[in-house]
């Protein structure tokens, strides 16, 4: 029979089928954050378990930790006490722990590709919903919660129902000035924040085989974002470059063997999904969303909506996101101030975001009254950054370089955005409060983040093209 | 983590007709800096329940004093967003033992089970009839798990709801998965063997 992609990984991670319930999927890699994990390390203490694998558990702290001085104590006592506890689990059960003053501490989900623990044919899990972004490496990535977290933890397996199967197929030459941020915020403004729930997408086309990896990672960290359990792309010479050398990819002969293992991991010729979506990359221009979840997005030089079309509890949903974001229907976002913009993220906050970034903003200049906070997704992107002379271009523009972690993207350390403010974020969530208190959070790629940084205003960022 | 049994749940019920309450209105981030699985239920809804100042919000549906218990409606498309288990700890610390609404967010539903928290699913249909019935703050809900059905006392309207047997299973005796996983460790290590 012809599978697809998916059907093949997840059938050979099938511990064992139960009548009428999940299957128990066998985890390759479980990663692991300070915010998470503690109740589950707790968990497993009370059961007087010890970590059933620690090979393939990796930890890094991001969620909460500060982004200026770094080599200080964590101020916020009950953030230190987060890290350090994860600290303390690592040590402990032995697991692979990269924290603050480590050279590879990073967002969880920018580490993990970069350290070459995530690779293809893998099932992957952490206590964080964008793990989905490793789903471009060709893996089964997915988030879970901590009672979930403590059953990988004690047992390296999961209790999954299997989900549904989505093809979303782009085709196609993307246009100038249009990343894999706008097909993204484009594809979920189609299907709805809540519209691929219960599946697991398959993003193909030649629209997307033409991406970066870093590309494909902002695109699969963003399909949670319709309710999908996870995104993913089949594997290619890309993927395989990318994964090459990195410190946890296999070497030598196990390299070969890999490889040729790899290279099977694609969709059967007619192999059937559930449902299937089709969109042309001419069709997408650089994105923006106006509302408070990630499905109200539209392209930047377009109209905000009226809501006319929904009715009853949709519509005050609708008109209820609009006043928190103060925002009118019927009207252009062109050219609207913006207070904050913020670069970083698992979403985008890789090196070529910020080289994104700073092509548009050399020899320019941050505009007055714009606080922005760029920060990089882990420590080897910081240094990447310094070592290319991004931060050279960025400082003579304005710009300060901070130090890597999730930051603005949840405002868990310091980095809130004020209530009433307007946000131009590079990350993946809108919802009310999520960059601080009434925080009003507008979505885009760090093209559209850069326009907005040098204009102050909502501006399209192919004039500067 | 041992959860409590649930076989049936009468009684009042608290609606909140929204649609995409997201986890991060649940259980802002902020407040999810704790290392035991104690004490959510109190920032539940912390920004629509309190001002900045921490001044209760009047009319917000926890604070009118009019509508109480352990059952909570919502609107379509609940608990979207971050994986955060704090969200459900937080509806279960406040003391709701149940989450009605017209669709469920796939990871909440997850989280939901896993801490005894009962996610039950119900047509728009229906979802429009108990937040209109809400108009009588003693209208009564019966959701019963051995039938897996779903009771608007006043109108005596029921309707059945899914949930996996296992799951079912699991909420009805008190299991959970880590139990059933420890179980079959060697059948798990003799997978690793044949890889
Ligand atoms: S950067 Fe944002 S989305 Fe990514 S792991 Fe951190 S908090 Fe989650």
């Amino acid at each position: 029979m012809q599978r697809t992609l998916f059907d093949k990984i997840w059938d050979s991670h099938v511990v064992r089928e139960i009548e009428g319930g999940p299957s128990v999927v066998y985890i390759d890699r479980h990663l692991v954050h300070e915010v998470t994990s503690p109740q589950a390390f707790a968990g497993l203490d009370s059961r007087g378990l010890k970590v059933f694998r620690p090979q393939q558990t990796f930890a890094t702290c991001d969620h909460n930790v500060p982004t200026l001085d770094q080599h200080l104590p964590i101020r916020d006592v009950l953030s230190r006490m987060q890290v350090e506890t994860l600290a303390a689990n690592a040590e402990k059960h032995g697991i692979h722990h990269f924290g603050l003053n480590n050279p590879n501490q990073g967002v969880v989900h920018v580490m993990g590709p970069e350290q070459g623990v995530t690779l293809p044919g893998q099932t992957i899990v952490c206590g964080d919903s964008h793990t989905s972004t490793h789903g471009a490496f060709g893996s089964i990535a997915f988030g879970i919660g901590t009672s979930e977290v403590e059953m990988v933890l004690a047992t390296q397996c999961i209790m999954q129902p299997k989900p549904k199967k989505m093809l979303i197929e782009v085709n196609g030459t993307l246009g100038k000035g249009v990343t894999s941020k706008d097909i993204i915020l484009y594809i979920i403004s189609k299907i709805t924040a809540g519209g691929g729930t219960g599946y697991f997408i398959e993003f193909a086309g030649s629209a997307i085989r033409s991406l970066s990896m870093e590309a494909r990672m902002t695109l699969c960290n963003m399909s949670i974002e319709m309710g999908a359990r996870g995104g993913m792309i089949a594997p290619d010479q890309t993927t395989f470059d990318y994964v090459q050398g990195r410190p946890y990819a296999p070497v030598g002969e196990a390299w070969d063997k890999a490889l040729a293992y790899w290279k099977t991991l694609r969709t059967d010729e007619g192999a059937v999904f559930d449902r299937t979506c089709r969109y042309e990359a001419a069709d997408i221009e650089p994105m923006i969303t106006y509302g408070t979840n990630p499905g109200m997005g539209m392209k930047i030089t377009g109209v905000v909506p009226d809501g006319s079309d929904l009715e009853g509890n949709d519509r005050k949903s609708f008109d209820k996101s609009l006043n928190y974001m103060g925002i009118q229907a019927g009207k252009p976002m062109l050219g609207m101030p913006v207070d904050y913009v913020f670069v970083g993220s698992c979403t985008n906050g890789r090196i070529e975001d910020f080289r994104m970034f700073a092509s548009l903003v050399r020899g320019r200049k941050k505009a007055e009254g714009v606080t922005a906070w760029l920060v990089p997704g882990s420590k080897r992107v910081e240094k990447q950054a310094v070592a290319e002379g991004l931060t050279d271009i960025l400082r003579e523009a304005g710009f300060e370089f901070r130090q890597p972690g999730c930051s603005a993207c949840l405002a868990m350390n310091e980095d809130k955005v004020p209530a009433g403010k307007y946000a131009v974020s590079t990350s993946n969530r809108n919802f009310e409060g999520r960059q601080g208190p009434g925080a009003r959070t507008i979505l885009a790629s760090p093209l559209v983040a850069a326009a907005a940084a040098v204009t102050g205003r909502i501006t399209d960022p192919r004039e500067f093209l | 983590m041992p959860i409590d049994k649930f076989i049936t749940l009468q009684g009042t019920f608290v609606p909140l007709p929204i649609e995409n309450v997201d986890t991060d209105q649940i259980i802002p981030a902020r407040f999810m800096k704790g290392t035991t699985r104690d004490g959510f239920g109190d920032n539940l809804f912390r920004d629509w329940r309190y001002h900045k100042d921490g001044a209760p919000v009047q009319d917000f549906v926890l604070n009118q004093g009019v509508y109480s218990g352990s059952i909570l409606v919502a609107g379509k498309n609940f608990g979207s967003g971050s994986s955060r288990e704090h969200a459900a700890w937080a509806i279960t610390g406040y003391g709701f033992k149940a989450v009605v609404s017209s669709f469920f967010a796939d990871i909440f539903r997850n989280n939901a089970l896993n801490n005894g928290l009962l996610p039950v699913q119900v047509s728009e249909d229906f979802l429009s009839e108990i937040f209109a019935a809400a108009a009588d703050p003693a209208t009564e809900l019966r959701i019963d798990l051995e039938q897996q059905l779903i009771t608007l006392l006043s109108s005596g309207r029921s309707e059945p709801f899914d949930i996996n047997p296992y799951k079912r299973n699991c909420l009805l005796n008190g299991f959970d998965d880590i139990d059933f996983l420890l179980n079959i460790k060697d059948e798990i290590v003799q997978f690793e063997q044949n890889r």
